[in-house]
This record gives structure tokens, sequence and C-alpha cells, in this order.
């Protein structure tokens, strides 16, 4: 049953000389074999276990990595037909790093294609499941990642957050999932969607496992020209403090967006935070309404560029029977794109185009503008700023699949961390009327993780759902 | 009616760093196809680009040398198109926000300076390059993501001569500069330019055309002499001139049309969000411009203030840097200022065009060229002598007194032998004496002769002159 439990727990017992890492690499690979026809969490899994012979805090326990990061020699799909076959030729930074502290990897997990999406659904290889309820979405596009973790099909994973591709699939799965500042971590070799609102962060069943991975990943690259020369914290060490006397803005505004079991949730969250002894305010983030609209400009915009390279010339899908180069860009293209990446692509084409430009792509800048402004100035009151991750709980596969606006709206609370370039986690604060999880995020000032672990872990000693993950 | 051309130019300088703009391949020109790549030129999904420093350093030097605005802040734009040896599907180019913006270049026409104001000059990763043969058209990536510099002129210049000498200004200075070789043919210096025509006196721009494709100084010249007729007969037929891209066909020596501004291409040029915004700080070029050497043109004048040069000469001196060191360099060692420029114009550029050689690859030391100079003016050895240790410098590389004394040329200036030859050779030729008696005084050139042949030219000609003078009179 080691496939349970946590990094941290895992880490002791390999210490303690209870488990070797081969035994818990083993019983991964059982729990994947046993569940994952059904949840579809991965797109590939090392069936070998390759021992990594670097002494370092991971101590050879597996991590499980979104199939939009290279592991040199292994496959990085993005879930998309246009990568099916496409074999990573270096390492990201982000596993450079894990493999530097002994870490090994036992397979790459389903994401919406190339991160556009909020379900999963949009992944060439079929949808991922949500393992607390089959026939709901796991959230997206980290979907696979966040079932693996709270089926204990991963001891713990990497994901990435364009819109909340981390905290939203983490709050529907009923785990931990953190987007850290942009330029905390390194981009280097994760596939870009949207290069300015882009990171990798941890999918973690508690919010120690989380502090672990940032400790490793964090850090200044000279391969990304945005990633931050910001020291890098101990993260642990905000675990288990008192917080009373923090800091709190309460988001409340967006309640009246909630359905009912995320707002009552949300209000015994705050109960929480007041019985440890923190201020609790309203806060107001007036540009934040915006935020969904600013986001589908941006985001499109340089997803069109970012995937540009996609054309069958050099590696990847290329469509047959074309008749002359132009032919051969546009079968391949609209052969080896699905219909979201295409809308998207179309829509960030529209945007940046020489008329349009002006109207659109750089009135969306100021807007992010604003948006950030609202934070910088919430952040002078506040220590961190609370609201729901989402709307609402899971929702049913294919609720959603026709009605992208409907779909864009799962991601209404996450986004505006994304635009202002701050760090924000989701961690478990409810259980649906349904029997779904749901997710409290907790957003900090840039670079400020420190304030989002002292938070998280508190709130988590009071409440967590680690007991009712779907692990049987 | 009388027409005036309208050109401006946009040139772009691929820049000498050792390692391309964004990763560290090699730059090196002429290795195997798709050796010198990496995932980064190669457009791997989940690269990014990381900014080499010394294109940066290259930029302010020129903007330094041509006295533009050196922006503080500016910034990388993607510019978006499909094309097989264009890896990302976009070219990592500057837009809203160059690093030089103003300046000028200035060009000699008309036996004065001229100033060719520009409006910018930004920096960005050169495409690879496609090669069609046979059935297939082949990429090769080697010189994707090779720096680049493209300078835009103002629409100034009104004749092809003036192209061409903007051209050869550029060249020089960034030769002058040590950012770009300036070689045209080999493509390490492009050009296109934008012409059109209106009549004289007008104000207003007429409909341009762009023109691509030319190879050499020259053929932009050709180019544009082509399209100024067509333009002008153009517009004398009632014709109006279409906004179009021309390419110049070398061999038919004319301009055909390639693609009309309706199927132009549509960039969507935005911002780089993969590279942060470029500042620049007063420290960083304040660094920089130690770096930047006297100019061309303020070398010329120096050489004439200084060295009492004629213009003409010194603007050859001064053509390529590595050529006014080495005559600054023979003056280490002579100050006879103008014999020493004498001897690297006619003699030394002689022998290198002869040999299609450069002043840096060649065996004969500056130092040397002093030297020899030296030794005409204390008389030790004749001009004509000179010549021919000149030649021997120049081949071998020797100082020229050891070829003088290995080859025993030192000039005769003993008068006393120079008279006792004299008195033989007159009293071997009556015939001769007798005719310079009667008026031939041109029969002394005979005499000389003589004597020269006898020394192997190595008699000071002045003295023999002298004395034979003296003694035919007698
Ligand atoms: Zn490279």
């Amino acid at each position: 049953m080691l496939y349970k439990e946590t990094l941290h727990k895992l880490i002791e017992l390999t210490d303690k000389k209870e488990v070797t890492p081969k035994e818990i690499y083993d019983s991964l690979l059982k729990r994947i074999k046993q569940k994952d026809g059904k949840i579809n969490a991965y797109v590939s899994v090392f069936e070998e276990f390759a021992p990594n012979d670097k002494t370092g805090i991971l101590r050879n326990i597996p991590i499980t990595i979104k199939d939009n990061m290279h592991i040199k020699g292994k496959k990085t799909t993005c879930s998309s037909k246009i990568l099916e076959n496409y074999t990573a030729v270096f390492d990201a930074t982000v596993i450079e790093k894990l493999k530097s502290e002994g870490g090994v990897f036992i397979g790459k997990t389903n994401l919406d294609e190339f991160a556009m999406g909020s379900s999963t659904e949009t992944s060439y290889f079929g949808t991922t499941h949500n393992p607390w309820d089959l026939t709901k979405i796991p959230g997206g596009s980290s979907g696979g990642s966040a079932a693996a973790v709270a089926s204990g099909e991963a001891i713990c994973a990497l994901g990435s957050d364009t819109g909340g591709s981390i905290r939203q699939p983490a709050a529907l799965c009923g785990v931990v999932g953190l987007k850290p500042t942009y330029g905390r971590v390194s981009r280097y070799g994760l596939v870009a969607f949207a290069s300015s609102l882009d990171q990798i962060g941890p999918i973690t069943k508690d919010v120690e496992d989380a502090a672990i991975l940032m400790n490793i990943i964090s850090g200044k690259d000279p391969k990304d020209s945005t990633s931050a020369d910001v020291a890098v914290d101990d993260f642990t060490k905000y675990l288990n403090t008192d917080i009373s006397g923090m800091k709190i803005g309460v988001y409340d505004k967006v309640l009246q967006d909630c359905s009912s079991d995320v707002a009552k949730s949300m209000e015994e969250s705050v109960d929480i935070f007041k019985r440890l002894g923190c201020e609790l305010e309203s806060v107001d983030l007036p540009n934040s309404k915006y935020a969904v609209s600013d986001y589908y400009i941006i985001a499109p915009a340089e997803a069109s560029s970012n995937l540009e390279r996609y054309d069958g010339v050099k590696y990847g899908f290329r469509a047959d029977n074309y008749e002359n180069l132009k032919d051969m860009y546009i079968k391949t293209r609209s052969q080896g794109f699905g219909t979201e990446v295409k809308r998207r692509i179309m829509l960030g084409t529209y945007v940046l185009s020489s008329g349009y430009y002006d109207a659109y792509y750089l009135k969306a800048q100021k807007l992010r503008g604003l948006i950030k402004q609202d934070f910088d100035k919430a952040f002078e009151r506040f220590d961190v700023i609370i609201a729901p991750t989402t709307p609402t709980e899971a929702f049913g596969i294919g609720e959603k699949a026709n009605n992208p606006l409907q779909m864009y709206l799962s991601d209404i609370f996450t986004i505006p961390a994304s635009l202002a370039a701050i760090p924000a986690i989701s961690i478990p604060n409810g259980i649906s009327k349904n029997s779904l999880p749901l997710g409290l995020q907790i957003m900090a000032n840039v670079f400020r993780e420190d304030n989002i672990f002292k938070c998280a872990s508190a709130f988590e000693k009071e409440f967590n759902i680690i007991k009712n993950l779907p692990l049987d | 009616m009388e027409y005036e051309p309208v050109i401006g130019l946009e040139v772009h300088i691929q820049l000498l760093t050792k390692t391309k703009i964004f990763c560290s391949c090699s730059t090196d020109f002429g290795a195997s196809p798709n050796t010198h790549v990496c995932p980064v030129c190669l457009g791997m999904p989940g690269v990014l680009p990381v900014l080499n420093k010394q294109v940066v350093e290259y930029a302010i030097k020129l903007g330094v040398a041509l006295n533009c605005k050196i922006n503080r802040f500016s910034r990388f734009a993607r510019k978006n198109y499909f094309y097989p040896d264009l890896p990302k599907g976009y070219q990592i180019s500057q837009y809203e926000l160059p690093i030089l913006e103003g300046g000028f270049v200035e060009i000699y026409t008309d036996g004065e300076f001229k100033k060719i104001a520009l409006e910018r000059i930004h920096m960005e990763e050169d495409a690879g390059k496609t090669i069609h043969k046979g059935d297939g058209s082949y990429v090769d990536l080697n010189r994707a993501g090779v720096p680049l510099l493209e300078m835009v002129s103002m629409p100034v210049m009104h004749t092809p001569q003036e192209a061409g000498e903007y051209l050869r200004s550029i060249r020089k200075i960034v030769r002058y500069l040590g950012i770009c070789d300036g070689n045209m043919e080999e493509g390490s210096m492009r050009c296109d330019a934008n012409i059109s025509v209106r009549p004289k006196g007008e104000t207003k721009l007429g409909t341009k055309a762009e023109l691509k494709n030319m190879n050499s100084f020259k053929h932009v010249e050709k180019a544009l002499e082509y399209e100024i007729e067509r333009q002008i007969t153009a517009v004398e037929n009632g014709e109006k001139i279409v906004q179009e891209t021309r390419l110049w066909d070398e061999k038919a020596g004319i301009t055909k049309s390639m693609r009309s501004k309706e199927e132009a291409f549509e960039y969507r040029y935005f911002p780089d969000p993969d590279l942060v915004p470029l500042l620049i700080d007063d420290e960083w070029i304040e660094d920089v411009k130690k770096d930047v050497p006297e100019l061309p043109k303020e070398r010329l004048e120096r050489f004439m203030r200084d060295y009492s040069l004629k213009f003409d000469d010194a603007r050859i001196l001064t053509d390529e840097k590595q050529l006014a060191d080495f005559f600054e360099e023979a003056l280490s060692s002579s100050n006879n200022h103008k014999a020493v420029a004498n001897w690297i114009l006619s003699e030394l550029l002689g022998y290198l065009n002869k040999d299609n050689k450069s002043v840096t690859d060649i065996l004969i030391k500056p130092q040397d060229i002093g030297e020899l100079v030296g030794l005409i003016d204390s008389n030790t050895i004749s001009g004509k002598i000179a010549k021919a240790v000149f030649k021997d410098m120049y081949e071998t590389g020797k100082p020229p007194k050891k070829i003088i004394d290995e080859k025993g040329l030192v000039q005769i200036t003993d008068t006393k032998l120079i008279e006792d030859l004299a008195d033989k050779i007159i009293a071997s030729n009556p015939k001769a004496v007798s005719q310079y008696k009667a008026g031939k005084k041109n029969t002394i050139g005979f005499f000389v002769g003589q004597i020269m042949k006898e020394t192997k030219g190595k008699a000071n000609p002045k003295i023999v002159n002298e004395i034979l003078s003296k003694k035919l009179e007698e």
C-alpha cells in the first residue's frame, strides 16, 4: 500500500530502511495497472525502474510528470496527435533538478492538448476521469497529474499552470496544487502554451510535499531569461507555524457566482482562519471580473505564435498526400491539431493581426496591468488573499465540451493570479453534497510563497481530506 | 518633365560574433549542413532563447559610430511567418522599440561629404537557407540564429551612385568596428532598396517598389538605374506604379515583379514573451565606447592634417583600418610621411592587387617600409635599387638592410671610385664625347648607363651625374 503514502512519509520510511525505492516503484506500477484503464491518467508509463545514483532528498522515490515537460529519451506528446511520436532530446530544467536530487520518473500524464482546456477532454489520447467519480472530469489541463495523485497512481506530480491548470484540477480532485510566482521555476523544457503565463508547479497529497518539491525545482535558470534571480528559501520552514495575526483578504464578491456548496465551504474556511487567530477582511479586486476576457486574448495570441513550429517540416506529424508546401502546412496542421487548439490559434492570430492588434492585444496588456495593480494595492494590506479555486465541483464528462465559453468560465477564479504573475495554491477545503472535493485558493504577493505555505499548512492541520482520497 | 528618384535602403549586417544570437552554436561559415545547430536554433518544443550580450555590444558600437540614439529600453518582437528555413515559425526581431534610432552615415559624393539620415537599426536573428535542387528542397539551419543588424535609412538618396557610396561607407565603418566583414557577395552584408520617382520639385513621395536580390554594390547601382528608368517610362506613359516587391535579375539586367502589396505578408508582430526587455545603462555604453576605434572619416582628416597627405591618398590609406594601421606603423621608423605613403600606395597596393591579397596576410613588416625609405633618404641605396629590395621584402618578409647586405646593394658614394670609372669610360668613348661637346647634352645618359652597368646599378646617380657633367665640360 506504499502508493498511498506522501512523499515525505516515504522519504522517512526509506531512511529507516523499512522500504526500498524499488518496492515503492512496484507498488505504483501495480496500482497504475489496476486503475489506469478506467482513469486514463497516464499517456506513458515507464515499466522499468531505472535507479538514479545521485544521493539527494528524493531518494529514488518516483515522481510523475505532466506530458508537456521533457525527460530526455522519453516521449513528450502534449497529448496531441502532432507530437504523438516526438521523443525529447534534452531534460527540462525541472527534470534535471529532480534528477540531481535523486529523483526517478514513473510516467507522463495526460493533459488537455497543449494544456489548452479545463477538463482534460481535449487530449488526443482520450479523457481522464475523476477518480472520485468516473463520470466527472478531473479538471485541466493538468488533469492527468491531479487524478494520478488523487487515485494513488502517483506519489506526487508536476503540472503546469497557465490560467489555472494546476490549481483547478487539484481542487476538483481533492489534492494540493501550487502555481508558483511567474519566474520562480524555469520554463526551459516545458512545451510552451502561453509564455508570459506558463509556470510549472507541484501537485501533491499534502502541503509538505508541495514545499519539498518547490525547494528542488525553484531558482534562476540561465537557460530561461524570464526566470527570476530571487533567493530560494527552504519552504519547509514555513510549515507548522503559528499564523495568528496574519492579515487575510477575502475575495468574497465572487461567491455570488458560486454553487451553494462552494459558498458554504468558503464560509467554513473563513471560520477556520478566524479560529487560527487571523484577521480577515473583505477585499475587492475590481478589474478581476474582466480577467477571463483578458486571458482569452493574451494566451491565444502567444499560443498562436508558440505553436507555429509544428509545421510538419522538422519533427512530429506530417500529413500524407500534399501537393505543395502550402498544402503540406494546411493539411498537417488541420489534421494534427484538435478543435480547441485550432480555435485558440485562430483567436490568437486574429487579435495579433494588423488593424486588431491595438484594439485587442494592446488593450488586453493594459488591462493585465490594471488587474496586477489591484493585487499590488491589496497586498499592501494583506499577507494573502483567499477565494474559492473553482465556482463549482467537478462537472460531468461531456457536459461543457461543446460550450467553450462555459468551459472557459470554470477558470474564472484562477486566471487573475495567472495574469498578475503571483503565486497561488489550491488546497482541499470541503466536500460537496455529491461527495466531490472542493478547493480553497490562497494567493500571495510575488515571491511570497512563504506566506502561502504558512497559511496552507496551518489550514491543512484544521481541515484535510487526505483520508477521503479514493486510494483504496 | 524632369524626375527625381527617391531611394531608401535596408541593409542587413551579419555580425562577427563567435556564437549565435540566442544559443551557443558557432556562427562559422561553410560547415556541413545542419552541424552548427542545437535544440534552440532548431526550434524544438520547449526551448527558450537567451540573448548573446556581444550582439548588443556590437549594436552599441555601431550606434556610437553613427551617432544614433541608443535606447536605454528596447525589446524583442516576434515576426511570424511560415517557411521551412524558419524553424520556430517566427523570427525574433525588434519592432516597436529598436535598440538604435536616428543617426547618419556620411558618404563622399560629388567632391563633398553628405549625411544620409538613418531611421533605425535593430537586432534580429537570421533564418536558415533553403536550397532548391533537383526534385526537392533542402534546408540548412547553420545560419538560423546568426545575429544581424538591420539598418533602415530614411528615403533621402537620389542617385544610384549615392546608394552605392552609402553601402561602401557602411562597409568601411563596420569593418573598422570589426563587427562585420562587409562582404556582399558572400551575403554577410545584404541590401534591399525602396525606390520611387516623383516630378522634380514635388515633396510628396511616389509609390515605391522594393528591390531585392542584389548581391554586390555594383548590382545595387545597376538595379536602381534600371528601376528608375522603368518607373519614369511608366509614369510618362500614364501608367500607375504599383507598390510591389521586385527581384533583380542579374543575367537579364532587369527587375521583375515578385509580389504586390495585396499579397504582402501579415507578420503579426508582438513583443516576445520569452525575452525580458533589454535595459542598457550609461556604464555599459561607456564601456563599449572604449572599444570604438577612430573612424574612417576622422582618420582621413587627421592623415591630411598631420601627414600633409592629399585627400585622394589619405582616402585610399584609410579605406581599410588595417591599411591605415599599417601606414602608421610604418611611420614609426621614418618621418618622411609622404615617401612612406607613396611606397604603400604605389608599390605595396600594386602587389596586393596583383596577388588579390589583403594587408593582413603579407610577410612584409610595416616598420621595414619606413626603414627602406630611410635608406633611400640617407643615400644608402638608390630609388631604383629600392624597388628591387621592396620586391624581395614583399616576397620574403626580410628587412631591407638584410637584403642589401646579402646582395651587396649598398650604394657607391665613393667619388674617387666614380671619377676613375668616368675617366675610363670617357677615354674609351671619344665619339660619344664629341657628340656631347657638339651640343647633344642627352648623350650624358649613355655615360651614366655605362657607369651603372659597371657598378651593377649601385652608384649614386646624383653623384654620377655631377661628376660626368663636370668631366665632360672640361
Ligand atoms: Zn543553436
